[in-house]
C-alpha cells in the first residue's frame, strides 16, 4: 500500500504528532490502556475456536468527532471533501457537512463524524500517532460493559446492543458521552458503526448462507473464517455491515475510532 | 409469415395491460425459433419495460404481453420506524418501504434486470434471494449492497409460480424477521385467468422484547426469534393493515384472487378464509390446482395464489387457523363483501331460542326422585308431573316453547291440544317413534318433522306425558311406565305419519 514504507514507523509517527500539534489539535485526544489477553472471537482462526492472543494497546476514549476531523483536514486540506481523490474517498464522503471545512451547527462539532473512507479514517489515525484498531482489538473491548471486560454471555447484554444497532439510523447522532465499559472506553456500540484495519479481511459471503461450503480457498487463510458464535447477531450485524464496503466507501452511520501501541509488547 | 407475426407481438408487448384483458391462448412460438430450455423464450424484444410495482394489498396489472421483454426492476431498501400494532411501533427494514416489500410481476421468459438501492441512512448492508431467480442464492451474492450503495444483476424468468423474495444477509433470520420479504409472480405466457380481484397479503411473525401489544418502541428480541416463540404472527406486517378501513373489498357475485406469501421466519402458515372455501388453491404457485380447499397449508418461504366467487355479504376474516395466533397474535385480516343477500345460499340467523339441555342439573331432583319412586312402586301422578316439568323444560321446550303454544308454522302447540286430548295414548307412540309428515293441530296444519325420543326410558315419557296431559290447559289424565312399555315393545310403524 502506498501509505507504508515511505519512511520508518516511528519517524510516521514523530511527523504526525507534529503535523497533529500544527492543526491547533490543543487538547490532544484521549486515549486509554488496554492490557494484553486473549479473545475468544466470534471469527475464530480456526475451526475449533481457539483464542485469539492479543497485545497490549491504547485505545481512544471516544470516536473522532467532526470537530476533531475538521482540525484534521484544516492540516491536510487534500483530504477536503471534493479535493480528495475518488480512489479513497467516494461521493458521500462528507456530504453531510455544510461545506469542506464547516461541520455545520456548534453542537455538530462534538458528533462523531460519519461519511468517512477508510483511507481517510487510516489517514486521520495516523496523523494521531495511531491506526485504525485489528477487528479482533476491537471486538476485545467491545466485549465490554460497564463492569465486566466480557459480558456478550450474559443475553441482556447481547439485548441491548442488539436493540440499539437495530433501531433507524436518527437524523441528528448524538454527542458522545455514553458511560465508559471496563476499560474506560465509550460509545463503542450505539453511536455509530466503526471502522477497522483489516475489514477487508471480514470476508462474509455476500449470500452469507454458504456455512462450511464457502469459498474458503480463493480468499488464502485470511477468509477462512467460521463464525463461532451464531447467537450473536450484535456481531454478525457489525461484520456483514463491514464485509459489504471498500475502502472508499462511506456510509451515514459509519464513523472510526484509533489505537496506539504501548512501550514494550512483552509485558 | 415470421415477420408479420414479430410486429404482433412486439405491439403486444407495450399495450398497457388491465384486468379485464382475457387470457390469452398459448405462447407464440416461432417456428425456427424454438426455445432450447423450457419457460425460455428467446430473446428480450422491443424497447426495455419498467416494471410496475405495487405496495401491498395491491397487484400490478396483467403484463398483458405475448413475448419475452427486458423488465427493469427498481427496488430501494428502506429501514423505517412503523406501526406494528396500536401504539406499538418497530424498526422495519423493508423492500420499498413496505411490510411486506413491493408486489413485482413479470412474465415468463423475460429477462429481468434488477437493481437493488440500499438507502444512504440504512444502517445494514442487503442483498435479495428471489426464489423465482434460477442461479445460486437466488441473486443474493450478486445484490449483496451496502448502504447508499446500488447493485445489479439480471436473471431470466424460466419458471412461472408466485414466488418470495427475501434478504439474505447476515444475519439472516433477523433481517427476515425485520419484514424483508414479498412477492414477485412470473405469469404463465398466456396469463392467468381473469378475474375481478387481485389482493396481495403476505403473512410474517414478529418478536419483540415487549409483550404482545405492550407500548412503545418495541426492539427485536433474538432469544425469541431463534426459540421460535413469535410475539406477533401478522399479515402485512402491521395489526390491522387489512382490517376496518382498510379491508379488502369485494361484491357478491365476483371472483377474487389473493396472492398469499409466508415470509416467515419461522412460522408455517394454516391459511384459511372463514366463511369461504376456495374454489381453486394453486399450491406453492405450482401448476395443479386444488378445488375445494378449506384450509392450505403456506409453508415459510413459500406462496399460493388462491381463487374464489364471493357469494354472500357480509365479512369474511382471513387468519392462521393455528387459531392463537389470529387471536392473540394478530394474524386476522378482513374480506368485506358487499352485495344482495341470497337467502338459497345462506339464511342468517332463524331461530335463538333457550336450550337448557337434556340433562341440566341441578334441576332434575324432581326426576330422580320420580325415578326412586318408581323402582320402589310409590310413583304418584304428582311426583310424575314435577318430574316432567323437568324434561320437558330439557327435551321438547326447545321447539314447542317453554308454554306449550309451540311456533306457528314450524311447531305445533301442546297446549290445549285437541290432537293430544283425542287420543293420549297415541303420543307415546310420537315420543317413540317421531312424527314426520302432516299433522292438524287445533285447526292448523303442520308439515315438518319431529324426531324420535327413544333416548328417553319408559319413566321418562311416562312422565313428561302425565305433565302434558295435567298442564296448559289439556284434560288430565295419566301415563304409566307400563303403558310406554308396550308400545315400545310393539313392531314400530313404517311411517309414523298421523292423520287427524
Amino acid at each position: 500500500m502506498e501509505r507504508a514504507a515511505l519512511w520508518p514507523p516511528r519517524a510516521r509517527a514523530l511527523v504526525a504528532a507534529l503535523l497533529a500539534a500544527l492543526a491547533g489539535n490543543g487538547t490532544a485526544a484521549e486515549y486509554v490502556q488496554v492490557p494484553a489477553g486473549t479473545l475468544t472471537s466470534a471469527i475464530a482462526p480456526d475451526a475449533v475456536g481457539t483464542p485469539v492472543p492479543i497485545d497490549a494497546f491504547s485505545i481512544r476514549v471516544t470516536p473522532v468527532t467532526k470537530g476533531e476531523f475538521r482540525r484534521f483536514i484544516e492540516a491536510r486540506p487534500e483530504w477536503q471533501r471534493g479535493r480528495v481523490p475518488q480512489t479513497f474517498a467516494d461521493r458521500r464522503y462528507l456530504q453531510d457537512w455544510r461545506s469542506a471545512n464547516a461541520v455545520g451547527d456548534a453542537h455538530a462539532e462534538d458528533e462523531p463524524v460519519v461519511n468517512v473512507s477508510w483511507f481517510a479514517a487510516e489517514a486521520y489515525c495516523e496523523a494521531e500517532g495511531g491506526r485504525l484498531p485489528t477487528w479482533h482489538e476491537w471486538e476485545y473491548v467491545a466485549a465490554a460493559d460497564a463492569t465486566r471486560r466480557d459480558a456478550r454471555d450474559d443475553p441482556a447484554f447481547r439485548a441491548r446492543i442488539l436493540a440499539r444497532y437495530a433501531s433507524a439510523t436518527p437524523a441528528d447522532l448524538p454527542a458522545i458521552r455514553a458511560a465508559a465499559n471496563a476499560y474506560g472506553v465509550r460509545d463503542i456500540h450505539g453511536a455509530v458503526w466503526e471502522w477497522v484495519d483489516d475489514f477487508n479481511a471480514l470476508l462474509v459471503d455476500g449470500d452469507s448462507r454458504s456455512g462450511e461450503d464457502a469459498d474458503k480457498l480463493r480468499f488464502c487463510g485470511a477468509g477462512a473464517i467460521n463464525l463461532q458464535d451464531r447467537e450473536n447477531y450484535a456481531v454478525l450485524m457489525r461484520i456483514a455491515l463491514l464485509s459489504s464496503l471498500n475502502g472508499s466507501d462511506s456510509t451515514t452511520s459509519l464513523g472510526f475510532r484509533c489505537v496506539r501501541p504501548v512501550g514494550d509488547k512483552t509485558r | 409469415m415470421i415477420l408479420g407475426l414479430r410486429s404482433l407481438v412486439g405491439a403486444a408487448a407495450i399495450c398497457v395491460a388491465t384486468l379485464a384483458t382475457p387470457a390469452a391462448g398459448a405462447a407464440p412460438r416461432l417456428q425456427g425459433a424454438a426455445p432450447q430450455r423450457s419457460g425460455d423464450f428467446g430473446a428480450p424484444q422491443g424497447a426495455a419495460i419498467r416494471a410496475v410495482l405495487t405496495s401491498p394489498p395491491n397487484v400490478p396489472p396483467p403484463t398483458g404481453r405475448k413475448a419475452p421483454a427486458r423488465v427493469i426492476v427498481e427496488l430501494e431498501v428502506v429501514e423505517k420506524e412503523m406501526q406494528i400494532s396500536e401504539g406499538v411501533s418497530y424498526t422495519f427494514w423493508t423492500f420499498g418501504g413496505t411490510v411486506p416489500g413491493s408486489f413485482i410481476r413479470v412474465r415468463q421468459g423475460d429477462t429481468v434486470e434488477f437493481h437493488l438501492k440500499n438507502h444512504p441512512g440504512s444502517k445494514m448492508p442487503h442483498n435479495i434471494d428471489l426464489h423465482g431467480v434460477t442461479g445460486p442464492g437466488g441473486g443474493a451474492a450478486s445484490s449483496f449492497t451496502a448502504p447508499g450503495h446500488h447493485s445489479q444483476f439480471t436473471f431470466k424468468a424460466l419458471n412461472e409460480g408466485i414466488y418470495v423474495y427475501h434478504c439474505a444477509t447476515a444475519p439472516v433470520g433477523m433481517h427476515v424477521a425485520n419484514g424483508m420479504y414479498g412477492l414477485i409472480l412470473v405469469e404463465p405466457p398466456e396469463g392467468l385467468s381473469k378475474v375481478d380481484h387481485e389482493y396481495y397479503v403476505m403473512q410474517g411473525d414478529f418478536y419483540t422484547t415487549g409483550k404482545y401489544r405492550e407500548k412503545g418502541l418495541q426492539p427485536f428480541d433474538m432469544e425469541k426469534a431463534i426459540d421460535e416463540r413469535p410475539t406477533y404472527v401478522l399479515f402485512n406486517g402491521a395489526e390491522g393493515a387489512l382490517t376496518g378501513d382498510k379491508a379488502i373489498t369485494a361484491k357478491t357475485g365476483e371472483t377474487v384472487r389473493l396472492f398469499v406469501g409466508n415470509g416467515g421466519p419461522n412460522m408455517v402458515s394454516s391459511f384459511h378464509v372463514i366463511g369461504a372455501i376456495f374454489d381453486k388453491v394453486r399450491y406453492e404457485g405450482g401448476t395443479s390446482v386444488q378445488r375445494n380447499v378449506q384450509t392450505t397449508l403456506i409453508p415459510a418461504g413459500g406462496a399460493v395464489a388462491v381463487e374464489f366467487k364471493a357469494k354472500v355479504p357480509g365479512s369474511y376474516v382471513l387468519v392462521d387457523h393455528s387459531i392463537f395466533r389470529a387471536f392473540n397474535k394478530g394474524a386476522l385480516a378482513i374480506l368485506k363483501v358487499d352485495g344482495v343477500e341470497d337467502k338459497s345460499i345462506y339464511s342468517g340467523k332463524e331461530l335463538d331460542a333457550v336450550y337448557l339441555g337434556d340433562r341440566s342439573q341441578p334441576n332434575l331432583n324432581a326426576v330422580t326422585a320420580a325415578t326412586k319412586a318408581a323402582a320402589s312402586g310409590t310413583l304418584t301422578q304428582e311426583a310424575q308431573v314435577l318430574a316432567g316439568q323437568e324434561l320437558f323444560a330439557g327435551t321438547c321446550s326447545v321447539c314447542h316453547q317453554a308454554n306449550g303454544a309451540g311456533l306457528p308454522g314450524v311447531f305445533p302447540p301442546v297446549a290445549k291440544s285437541d290432537f293430544l286430548a283425542a287420543d293420549p295414548k297415541r303420543a307415546i307412540g310420537v315420543l317413540l317413534n317421531g312424527l314426520t309428515g302432516k299433522v292438524t293441530v287445533n285447526g292448523t296444519e303442520y308439515n315438518s318433522v319431529m324426531p324420535p325420543m327413544n333416548q328417553l326410558n319408559d319413566d321418562e315419557i311416562a312422565n313428561i306425558l302425565t305433565y302434558l296431559l295435567n298442564s296448559f290447559g289439556n284434560p288430565g289424565g295419566r301415563i304409566l311406565t307400563e303403558d310406554v312399555k308396550k308400545v315400545r315393545a310393539e313392531p314400530k310403524p313404517a311411517v309414523a305419519a298421523a292423520t287427524h
